[in-house]
C-alpha cells in the first residue's frame, strides 16, 4: 500500500471509542496511574487518532511480539522516507536518518500516547532525526542559499518561466530522468517550503491537515505551497517543453521582460 | 463584467486556485484573465502539472533494497533488546 493512502486511511476513530482503547493500551502497558489519567482527560475532548488496528499491533509489540512492528511500520516506510529526504537532499543520508528514526520509534514504543496518528509520531521522530542529522553537516547555509528565486517589491516569488508547456504525462514517470529532475527540483526548496509541498501534494493531506501538522497556520500553508508548486515548476521547466515525453533536449525559456 | 486582474495578482492566487481555495468572484476574474494571457496560462498550465507529478505514486519511490536494509537492522535489533 502507497503510504499516502495509508496515511490518509489513517482516519479519525470515534472520541467515546478511541478514548476507551486508549486507556486500556495505558493499563496494559503498565504506564503509571497518572499517565492514564492525563491520556483520559486529554481524549476526552478530543478525537483519539489512533486507528484500532494500529493499537492492536502496539500493544503486541509491547507484549513481546517484536515481528508485530514490521506490520506496523511497513505501510509508513515510504512517508518516513519522504520525510528525511525533504531535509536532507542526499538519499544515502536520508535513508540513514529513516532507518534511524524507525529503530528509535521501536525502542520508545511505550512513550508513544496515542494522542497523534502513529505514523504522525514517526514522521516527526523522522524529521527531528533528519534535522539532526542536517546540523550535523551543517548544511543550514546551503539551504539558504539555495533561495534565491525572484521576488517582485511585495516579496512575492515570480515565475521565473513563461513557456506554455506541453504537459508531462504520468507515463513518463518510468523514466529514471524525470523522476531524478523531480528530486532534484524537491531538494531545491528550503526545508520549510518543502514539508508543505510533501505533506499537501505528495502525501494528499488536505491544507488544513498540513497546517495542523505542522503546527501552523492555513493561510502559511498557502503563501508555502504557492511559492513551493512555482518553483518545482520553474525548476521543472527546462524538461517541460516536452523533452521529457519526446526527448528533444532544446528548450526556448520564454521570459516577456 | 468582471473586473479585469493583474498578471502579478494571478500569479499569487495560481495555488489557491488549483485548491479551489478562492471565491467565486475571484475565479471568474481569473478565468477570464487566463483567456487573454497566454504567460499566465502557462503558468497555470504548468503548476497544475507539478502538482499531478509530484502527486503520483510514482514520481517518489523508495531506494532499491530500503526495506530490506530496514528490517535486518530492525532484526538485530530485535535480537539484542525490545522496547523499554
Amino acid at each position: 500500500m502507497g503510504c499516502g493512502a495509508c496515511l490518509q486511511g489513517f482516519g479519525a476513530v470515534e472520541a467515546a471509542r478511541g478514548s476507551e482503547m486508549m486507556s486500556a493500551v495505558a493499563v496494559r502497558t503498565g504506564l503509571p496511574g497518572t499517565s492514564l489519567r492525563v491520556d483520559k482527560e486529554t481524549l476526552a475532548g478530543t478525537k483519539s487518532q489512533v486507528e484500532p488496528l494500529e493499537l492492536e499491533l502496539i500493544e503486541r509489540v509491547l507484549g513481546g511480539q517484536h515481528e508485530a512492528f514490521r506490520e506496523l511500520v511497513r505501510p509508513c516506510e515510504r512517508a518516513v522516507f519522504m520525510a528525511t529526504q525533504a531535509i536532507l537532499k542526499n538519499e544515502a543520508d536520508a535513508e540513514d536518518a529513516a532507518q534511524e528514526a524507525i529503530l528509535k520509534a521501536f525502542t520508545n514504543l511505550a512513550k508513544f500516547r496515542g494522542d497523534s496518528k502513529f505514523s504522525t509520531w514517526l514522521v516527526r521522530i523522522a524529521t527531528n532525526e533528519a534535522l539532526m542529522k542536517l546540523r550535523k553537516e551543517r548544511r543550514h547555509k546551503l539551504h539558504d542559499s539555495l533561495d534565491d528565486g525572484r521576488k517582485d517589491d511585495n516579496g512575492n516569488y515570480v515565475p521565473q518561466d513563461f513557456a506554455d508547456w506541453r504537459e508531462i504525462p504520468s507515463e513518463a514517470l518510468q523514466t529514471k530522468e524525470l523522476r531524478q529532475a523531480l528530486s532534484w527540483a524537491l531538494a531545491s526548496l528550503t526545508p520549510k517550503h518543502r514539508e508543505v509541498l510533501v505533506l499537501r501534494d505528495v502525501q494528499h493531506f488536505t491544507i488544513e491537515e498540513t497546517a495542523t501538522r505542522l503546527g501552523i497556520g492555513k493561510s502559511a500553508v498557502k503563501t508555502r505551497l504557492l511559492r513551493a508548486r512555482l518553483q518545482m515548476r520553474d525548476a521543472l521547466a527546462p524538461g517541460m517543453d516536452g523533452s521529457w515525453s519526446t526527448g528533444r533536449r532544446e528548450y526556448k525559456q520564454v521570459r516577456p521582460w | 463584467m468582471v473586473i479585469e486582474i493583474s498578471c502579478e495578482e494571478v500569479w499569487r492566487e495560481v495555488s489557491n486556485y488549483l485548491d479551489d481555495e478562492i471565491t467565486p468572484e475571484l475565479r471568474a476574474r481569473m478565468r477570464e484573465h487566463f483567456k487573454g494571457c497566454k504567460h499566465c496560462t502557462a503558468v497555470l498550465d504548468g503548476t497544475r502539472n507539478v502538482v499531478r507529478l509530484v502527486g503520483d505514486a510514482k514520481a517518489f519511490v523508495l531506494p532499491a533494497g530500503f526495506s530490506d536494509r530496514l528490517y535486518q537492522k530492525l532484526d538485530r535489533k530485535l535480537s539484542k533488546d525490545g522496547p523499554s
